[in-house]
């Protein structure tokens, strides 16, 4: 009977180990596993031509990311500019002005807008941004516009980064003590100047992370964005003119990948680039997190 | 001096009011436009049919080859995440009950590792399907998506794990029970609510991903019968139908994406139920 149970606990416990071990060995496995295909282009071409060169014509051989580095900037600085000060709004108001029913109501919501997946956005997309940008927006500005656009691209990242968005700042609101906001409302201060003064000071690590965390979300967004984006090889200025995300680039050729030399692991080049850029983002803005936690 | 005061702050609540609201709008709104334009698609012939011939250039048939498609590959996908995940984060909450900082550590790694994009996961997962001599499979796409889902699910679990009182486990070990007993029996019991959520949201994050099982799932228009065939997914097939130039095709896909965004909901939902109904043999 007790040689059952130790050896049973031996073996549960090498297990468990197995698991934690494999899980955290996860992130090294996609990083040497992404750079070993990626070696043959890394070999043969200067990095910093990989990266800043808008030549790309993968028949001659030649790979430069520029444009598809461009456009994920672009899309995800329009996503940002659209969704942080609309979070950052919605969740002073549901932590600070509204009732807490509100609340209640707004965490499944949120919830539920988490768990949409990408294809439902992207689906969305194309029948409500789409057409919305070509007919107008666009002609607001006095363009032409097909609708698949860096601006629809935005407009969807946007509404997919929400949710992430929004959670992380309610957490950030509720960490702050309620001493503090009590303190600043006995000395007079109204109820905004609580929220300019101590809590929006108080919780700006943790909401500058939750705006990164939700930028490095939008940044790897893939099957929404190809959907909607147009997906046309340009470096332009306007948002009405379409482009080409990086994430897009990986999704949409992996059917030539193998036909052209050296195309599969260009692919995987950008695979690569796209994962250790939303790596180090998220490795920073979570380190911020971690610490006002443990206080 | 005052009034402006009191200006500002009504001005930012009128803000922030509609701030708050709109979100709650647009979720009804994108749920509005998917299922009126889908609904009208929708047939039982959609669900319950395979495509036929000439599917895809508007022929007869229906989707269940991706609604199968996506069942198998979630819930192998799943079960591999538990197999893997489980036990993970039971260790991290028995045996490394003491060490707060590897604790931590590991949690900020495995948050880490939940903002990967799922394209990233794809692409590993392809590289993986190289190395170990696989084609574009059930099997494959299973290994990818758990990839991507183990994560999730062990800091899903994780959050409830680490609520329960450290006196529990010195209970539980006082009267003699090994650390294999304390977290099988005591602490993965108390956790239950929490694990059911957590699989049923892995599981809803395995049936909605489509870029991570682009490389490794293949597609095709039969029910897989074997590990190493391909396996259609519905994310998948939404978007392959509405890139289609053909009307009808891209109607289906909308049909296509209010079933996915039906069975979401229904995971999210049946999640909060049960959790609910579970927790109440929580000793608190």
């Amino acid at each position: 009977m007790n040689r059952i149970r130790r050896i049973s606990d031996l073996l549960v416990n090498i297990w468990m180990r197995a698991g934690l071990y494999l899980l955290l060995a996860i992130p090294v496995l996609i990083g040497v596993g992404l750079y070993w295909k990626a070696a043959p282009i890394i070999g043969g071409h200067s990095l910093s031509d990989l990266l800043f060169s808008r030549q790309w014509f993968p028949m001659k051989g030649e790979f430069g990311f520029m444009p598809f580095i461009y456009s994920s900037a672009y899309v995800t600085v329009l996503a940002f500019i659209l969704s942080a000060p609309l979070c950052l709004f919605a969740a002073i108001y549901l932590t600070q002005f509204g009732k807490h029913r509100l609340l209640q109501v707004m965490l499944p919501v949120i919830d539920i807008l988490a768990g949409i997946p990408s294809v439902v956005y992207g689906v969305w997309g194309v029948l409500v941004i789409v057409p919305a940008v070509a007919e107008y927006l666009a002609p607001l500005f006095g363009v032409v516009s097909s609708g698949y656009s860096l601006l629809s691209g935005g407009i969807v990242l946007a509404v997919m980064c929400i949710p992430y968005m929004l959670n992380m700042l309610i957490e950030v609101f509720q960490t702050i003590p309620v001493g503090m906001k009590e303190a600043s409302l006995s000395l007079g201060a109204t109820h905004w100047e609580m929220v300019k003064h101590v809590i929006i000071r108080k919780g700006f690590p943790g909401i500058l992370s939750a705006f990164g965390l939700g930028i490095a979300k939008a940044f790897g967004e893939t099957i929404a964005v190809l959907m909607v984006v147009g997906n046309t090889l340009d470096i332009s200025v306007s948002p009405f003119s379409s482009g080409y995300p990086l994430p897009a680039l990986i999704a949409n050729n992996y059917g030539e990948m193998m036909s052209i030399p050296d195309y599969d692991s260009a692919l995987m080049f950008a695979a690569l680039l796209l994962f250790v850029i939303i790596l180090i983002i998220n490795l920073f803005f979570r380190y911020f997190i971690h610490k006002t936690e443990e206080i | 001096m005052r009034t402006w005061k009191v200006w500002e702050q009504r001005l930012v609540r009128g803000i922030s009011f509609l701030a708050a609201y709109s979100v709650i709008f647009i979720l009804l709104f994108l749920l509005f436009v998917v299922f009126s334009k889908g609904l009208k698609a929708l047939s039982w012939e959609t669900i319950f049919r395979l495509p036929k011939g000439g599917y895809y250039f508007g022929g007869e048939g229906g989707i269940l080859n991706a609604i199968v498609g996506s069942f198998y590959l979630s819930v192998g996908a799943t079960v591999l995440a538990v197999i893997i995940g489980v036990p993970a984060a039971l260790f991290i909450n028995v045996q490394l009950i003491r060490l707060k900082r590897t604790q931590n550590t590991i949690r900020y790694l495995l948050d880490a590792l939940w903002g990967i994009p799922s394209i990233v996961y794809g692409a590993f997962g392809f590289t993986l399907m190289l190395l170990l001599g696989l084609h574009a499979s059930l099997l494959a796409g299973i290994i990818t998506v758990a990839l991507l889902i183990t994560p999730i699910l062990v800091r899903a679990f994780d959050e409830v794990l680490k609520t329960i009182p450290v006196e529990l486990q010195e209970a539980s070990f006082s009267l003699g029970s090994t650390k294999t007993e304390t977290a099988l029996r005591v602490i993965f019991k108390q956790g239950l609510a929490g694990f059911i959520t957590a699989l049923l949201l892995a599981f809803g994050r395995g049936i909605g991903d489509a870029a991570s099982v682009l490389f490794t799932a293949g597609y095709t228009d039969n029910i897989p019968v074997t590990l190493d065939e391909p396996v259609a997914t519905l994310p998948l097939s939404i978007f392959f139908q509405l890139s289609s130039p053909i009307e009808e095709v891209r109607e289906r896909a909308y049909a296509a994406a209010v079933v996915l965004t039906f069975f979401i909901l229904l995971i999210s939902v049946s999640a909060r139920f049960l959790s609910k109904r579970y927790a109440k043999n929580i000793i608190k």
